[in-house]
């Protein structure tokens, strides 16, 4: 098994780490840290791409993936945000809780 | 493969799945916080120590104590049973099947068995000058982009005034 194969499998199960609490969980915390999983694992596909490809010298795969943490940082900090409104709104953080826009 | 990744990619993984899986959010919250530092240091075996730095301190800094604060302020740590949605068997089986198909192809994939480049040498320096030289316009953007998200979550959290949470009946059960 070549290294980057290595890194892509690990990056494979992480990802279905992540997709799995987005499908099953229903409590937003839970949601929110599956979806951060998912991101890191695209993170990391970034980082061994750039390290195993054929050009190593351009750093593209590494500001690529350090702009990607800067916006996930922001993504966090708006879902966080919305989960404390819905906590103050409906007293839980179920997502099932929110369905108004359902009709 | 060497015996340093194994071992932090076992970490990594381990942290991952207890911190979908348990049922203590904390917990789940100090996982993932073990999950994201286990993926700095595989960064930086990979010859990328300025992202696993800044891996490191961003999410684990600031990401993973933020899911902690939002823990502690929305109460009830400790989730009850029966808190998963209405067709479990149909995400666990898309995520399986998906997960599958994702390996299958890594391991089928040919353009994956070459041998890797020698390691490039990064300075802090060279990302620096690309990212004011040629990324500078991205990078402003993204200055306005986290302000942005910060007065939004400001905005979003902030109790709305004159209609305080107690006026709201509790969903129904």
């Amino acid at each position: 098994m070549t290294p980057l194969t290595a890194c892509l499998l690990l990056s494979c199960l992480l990802f279905a780490c992540g997709l799995g609490a987005v499908l099953v969980r229903r409590n937003a915390i839970v949601v929110l840290i599956g979806i951060e999983l998912m991101l890191n694992a695209a993170n990391l596909n970034f980082i061994a791409f750039w390290r195993y490809g054929p050009r190593p010298e351009s750093l593209d795969g590494l500001l690529f993936t350090l702009f990607a943490i800067a916006v996930a940082a922001a993504e966090a900090a708006v879902g966080l945000a919305l989960i404390i409104a819905l906590y103050r709104r409906h007293r839980s953080a179920d997502v099932d809780a929110a369905r108004e826009l359902q009709g | 493969m060497t015996v340093v990744f194994a071992l932090l990619a076992g970490i990594t993984l381990g942290a991952a799945l207890a911190a979908v899986t348990l049922r203590n959010l904390v917990h789940a919250a100090l996982c993932l916080a073990v999950t994201l530092s286990g993926l700095g240091l595989v960064y930086v075996s990979l010859g990328a120590e300025f992202v696993g730095l800044v891996q490191v301190l961003v999410y684990v800094g600031a990401v993973a104590i933020l899911i902690v604060f939002a823990v502690l302020l929305v109460r009830g740590t400790e989730l009850p049973r029966q808190r998963t949605s209405h067709a479990p068997w149909l995400g666990a089986a898309i995520t399986i099947l998906l997960s599958g198909v994702l390996i299958w192809a890594v391991l089928r994939s040919p353009s994956l068995r070459r041998d890797p480049a020698p390691a490039p040498l990064v300075t802090v320096r060279a990302i620096g000058e690309r990212l004011v030289r040629d990324q500078v316009v991205s990078l402003q953007t993204l200055g306005l982009l986290l302000t942005a998200a910060t007065l939004g979550a400001a905005l979003i959290a902030l109790p709305r005034r004159g209609s305080e949470s107690d006026s709201h009946p509790p969903a129904t059960p």
